[in-house]
């Protein structure tokens, strides 16, 4: 444990780490120091001059080297002249620091009143307004009028899109540089950057095209007034206007925390939409950050055509019917294939959902197919990565591989937070066919050339680290691999692992980087994909949940022709969905609540955001509906008690529950709490953090 | 007793010749107070450009939450209103209105006024919605409609000059 140093602010005495900065530590005891160019993610640069304060400390004899000492016997404490900044000065022993001075109050004021010269003042119409850092410190802090003439304000353009995503207005900018450092520091891809200077200062992108990162979105959240916006959101609504509910992003495996704000829309007929996603904070997940796939792809998925109706084929075409019959049809047909019953279902689905659809096929004797092309599942659940694994943990002494997987595309923050445990001193190797953004920042890239992907695992660098590493964590892709391909790399990959000892402890182990979000959930409720999957569809009685093979492979669609009978339970309508005897529409998992288990195999709940779309149900529920007519019990209401099922019967879930699963603990930095200004407007966690599993090869120690 | 009686008709005899204050309403209307707060009107500037900018501080300061608007983005080939912002969508229910003139109060452009109609009746509640084409007021003569089509760059701000509050 770092050394411990105590200090005195705001007659509060203060014990906190050395190296901790005053800022930070008056934020830790509740004392609020207002800052701009500040953030606890970034280094300091003391650029905005609004956290200053008074700072006084210990005064020593330099003869003696020993404290000064009042008549009383207290030691003397020397104030520096002048204000200092809080953000850039560490504590030390003894020190002193007074925030509401009058003095520090007056140099708010003034710093205030320097910025809002050229600021715009045009809250109202800006996208910001409602939760602005500038807006806020400003009414806390701020001079009721302004000194400088209004004539002299210094005009700038307002509408620039940096990118096709996000809008840079330049009279609101008041060159924080929080911005450019993120890209820089955080990302390291330096886009952004100071152009000019003196009051002409201006943010500019300095890549074709412009703000080329998959991170810019986050940029707005940090962003201390309304300069960066998204084009998504622009003028959507107040932020005092939108709803918000807890969820899980559905993009990728990383299962990023995010927070949907919900409001009515005219355009969508007066129905409630997601108007936006925000990141919400976990810092074992995804800190405070999101990527641009989960802030902006939602809005495709509201684009399709929903179903809001069973349906069920009479005469050759699909005509709506009512749940009754068309489930009475489903089970009939299920009931009566038994072991010619197939499921196939992919890892769109929540744990519940695909709970209750292993038991059916169990319950049949029938197959449970997982709709994806990638293997390896099995041993990201016997060598996945030990209970308390945190990419933010991992650095020197960490080896850390990359293989057939390009993670900027595929899971950006993991890209993320592998890259910052590379600043740390972690070893990176990356193998892959081609070049990737992730290269820059390996200790090694190797290509192969495909199909070499295993032999290119048994390089000398790769040994070598994996032997020497304290910690060592494989993320595998399947990047021009098929379904055996994917699994010999995953062998491949845990012997690896295992024969350095790099199994079941924290930041050890194998992570999957898998297409969906829930896909490592499949895995862990005993889903598994087939090689030849037209084959195991032909002639039987097929079930198939949130997959649309029709679409993806004509040889798949002709399986499905060539199937018994065809169940689709689907939200939109999919080329699978037109083919199908039977189509039930389920609700979108924005719609309703469950768990997803994430690729670091961390069980995380998401709440329901809308209002859910026509007739449709719950998978779970549809599922335990069917079932029950066939005389197989399972679970059809709440997703909490199918949860209770799961950790009665499943490996790796016993002992959880949803109130486990929600359970938060304190997390730093301190974000989204009133004070917007400080961390930006990353949402804090208010309803769990989740719980990593722990995998097999550590249950069996 | 007689007295008593007397002293009541003096008083009855005595308006009789009074002007009534009672006046033939509807064929004759009292005209309202100044500040009166009738039926609200979205007011537009001299050019026909609407005043609203689509901010939403009138739905945000309404106590009965009777305001919704959305807005959507200004373009020189389609301007509504000076500025990048105008409110695509203003509906105010009249049945939830309570008058008070806090989005009046609100309003950074005096774009929404209470005006002097109180003449409201509607005959179901959909009618008691009043969308945004029922509140903008008609254009002065030699006004344009809008949306207009308009020079680049002469209208990029959406709030107007501050003047004194006071008046």
């Amino acid at each position: 444990m770092a050394k411990q140093v105590t200090l005195t602010i705001d007659e509060k005495t203060v014990t906190v780490p050395a190296g901790t900065l005053v800022v930070d530590a008056a934020k830790m005891a509740g004392i609020d120091i207002p800052v701009f160019c500040y953030h606890p993610k970034m280094e300091p640069v003391g650029m905005c001059r609004m956290c200053l304060v008074e700072i006084g400390r210990p005064a020593i004899d330099r003869a003696t080297g020993k404290p000064v000492l009042n008549e009383d016997g207290t030691p003397q404490v020397r104030f520096f002249p002048k204000l200092e900044t809080a953000c850039t000065n560490p504590v030390s022993e003894g020190m002193v620091v007074k925030t509401t001075t009058e003095k520090v109050q007056e140099g708010c004021k003034d710093i205030l009143e320097f910025l809002l010269t050229s600021h715009p003042l045009d809250c109202p119409v800006c996208d910001k307004g409602g939760e602005c850092p500038l807006q806020n410190l400003t009414l806390a802090h701020g001079p009721t009028g302004s000194r400088f003439l209004f004539d002299e304000k210094h005009h700038a353009a307002k509408h620039i899109p940096l990118g096709d995503l996000i809008y840079l207005d330049r009279e609101r900018c008041i060159q924080c540089g929080r911005c450019i450092r993120f890209q820089s520091e955080i990302v390291g891809e330096p886009v952004l950057g100071f152009s000019e200077r003196g009051r002409n200062t201006e943010i500019v992108t300095c890549t074709d095209p412009g703000f080329d990162s998959i991170f810019s979105g986050n940029t707005t959240d940090i962003c201390p007034v309304g300069a960066l916006t998204t084009a998504n959101f622009r003028f959507g609504a107040r932020p005092w206007e939108l709803k918000s509910a807890a969820s899980i992003c559905g993009e990728c495996p990383v299962g990023c925390n995010v927070t949907f704000n919900t409001r009515r829309e005219v355009k969508s007929g007066g129905e409630i939409v997601i108007k936006r996603v925000m990141p919400r904070q976990n810092e074992q997940v995804n800190e405070i950050w999101i990527c641009d796939k989960g802030r902006f792809a939602h809005h495709h998925a509201q684009d399709n055509a929903r179903l809001g109706k069973p349906q069920v084929r009479k005469d050759g075409k699909l005509h709506s019917a009512p749940w009754k019959a068309a489930l009475a049809l489903a089970a009939e047909k299920l009931g009566a294939a038994k072991k010619d019953a197939v499921v196939l279902a992919s890892g769109r689905l929540s744990n519940e959902d695909l709970f209750n659809l292993k038991q059916l096929a169990d319950g049949l004797g029938g197959k449970a197919l997982l709709y994806s092309g990638m293997g390896g599942g099995d041993l990201t659940t016997q060598f996945g990565v030990g209970q308390g694994t945190n990419f933010a943990d991992m650095g020197a002494g960490t080896a850390i591989l990359v293989v057939a997987s390009d993670l900027y595309t595929q899971a950006p923050i993991w890209w993320l937070r592998v890259k910052q445990a590379t600043d740390r001193g972690a070893t990176l190797i990356v193998a892959n066919p081609g070049e990737t953004r992730l290269d820059k920042f390996a200790t090694h890239v190797l290509h192969y050339a495909a199909g070499d992907e295993t032999k290119t695992l048994a390089a000398q660098e790769i040994t070598k680290a994996f032997a020497e590493a304290e910690n060592a964590v494989v993320l595998f892709g399947s990047d021009g691999l098929d379904l055996n391909g994917s699994q010999s790399l995953a062998q491949s990959c845990a012997d690896l692992l295992r024969k350095n000892g790099h199994v079941g402890k924290p930041n050890n182990g194998l992570i999957g980087v898998w297409k969906n979000a829930n896909d490592q959930g499949a895995r862990e409720l005993g889903f598994r994909p087939v090689e030849k999957l037209a084959a195991a569809l032909k002639g039987k009685t097929v079930y198939l949940v949130a997959a649309d093979p029709a679409d993806d492979e004509a040889k798949l669609a002709d399986a499905l022709k060539g199937a018994d009978f065809v169940i689709v339970q689907e939200i939109v309508s999919t080329e699978t969905a037109k083919m199908a005897d039977v189509v039930l529409p389920a609700q979108a998992f924005t719609e309703c609540e469950g768990t997803f288990t994430s690729g670091e195999r961390r069980v995380q709940r998401f709440h329901p955001a809308l209002p859910p779309h026509g007739e449709s149900r719950p998978d779970h529920v549809i599922t335990a509906q069917i079932a029950g007519q066939i005389g197989i019990d399972l679970e059809g209401g709440p997703a909490a008690l199918v949860f209770e099922r799961i950790a009665a019967t499943v490996a790796g879930f016993d002992g959880l529950t949803y109130d486990k699963l929600a359970e938060v603990s304190e997390q730093w930095p301190i974000v989204g709490r009133e004070d917007l200004y400080y961390g930006g407007t990353s949402y804090e966690n208010t309803q769990g953090l989740g719980v990593q599993l722990a995998p097999a090869a550590r249950r069996d120690a | 007793m007689l007295v008593e009686l007397l002293r009541g008709l003096k008083t009855t005899f005595k308006m009789m010749l009074e002007k009534p204050v009672t006046i033939q309403y509807p064929e004759e209307k009292r005209p309202v107070r100044p500040r009166f707060r009738g039926r609200h009107e979205l007011r537009r500037y001299d050019n026909g450009l609407e005043k609203c900018i689509g901010c939403a501080l009138c739905a945000a300061a309404c106590p009965a939450n009777a305001i919704f608007v959305e807005a959507s983005e200004n373009t020189d080939e389609e301007r509504y209103s000076p500025g990048e912002r105008y409110a695509s969508t203003y509906e105010i229910n009249m049945l939830r209105c309570i008058y008070c003139g806090f989005c009046e109060d609100s309003c950074p452009t005096e774009a929404i006024v209470l005006g002097d109609q109180y003449e409201l009746s509607f005959g179901d509640r959909y009618e008691a919605i009043y969308t945004k084409d029922r509140l903008l007021v008609p254009v002065t003569s030699g006004a344009e409609l809008t949306p207009q089509r308009t020079k680049p760059g002469l209208y990029t701000r959406s709030v107007p000059e501050m003047k004194d509050p006071t008046d």
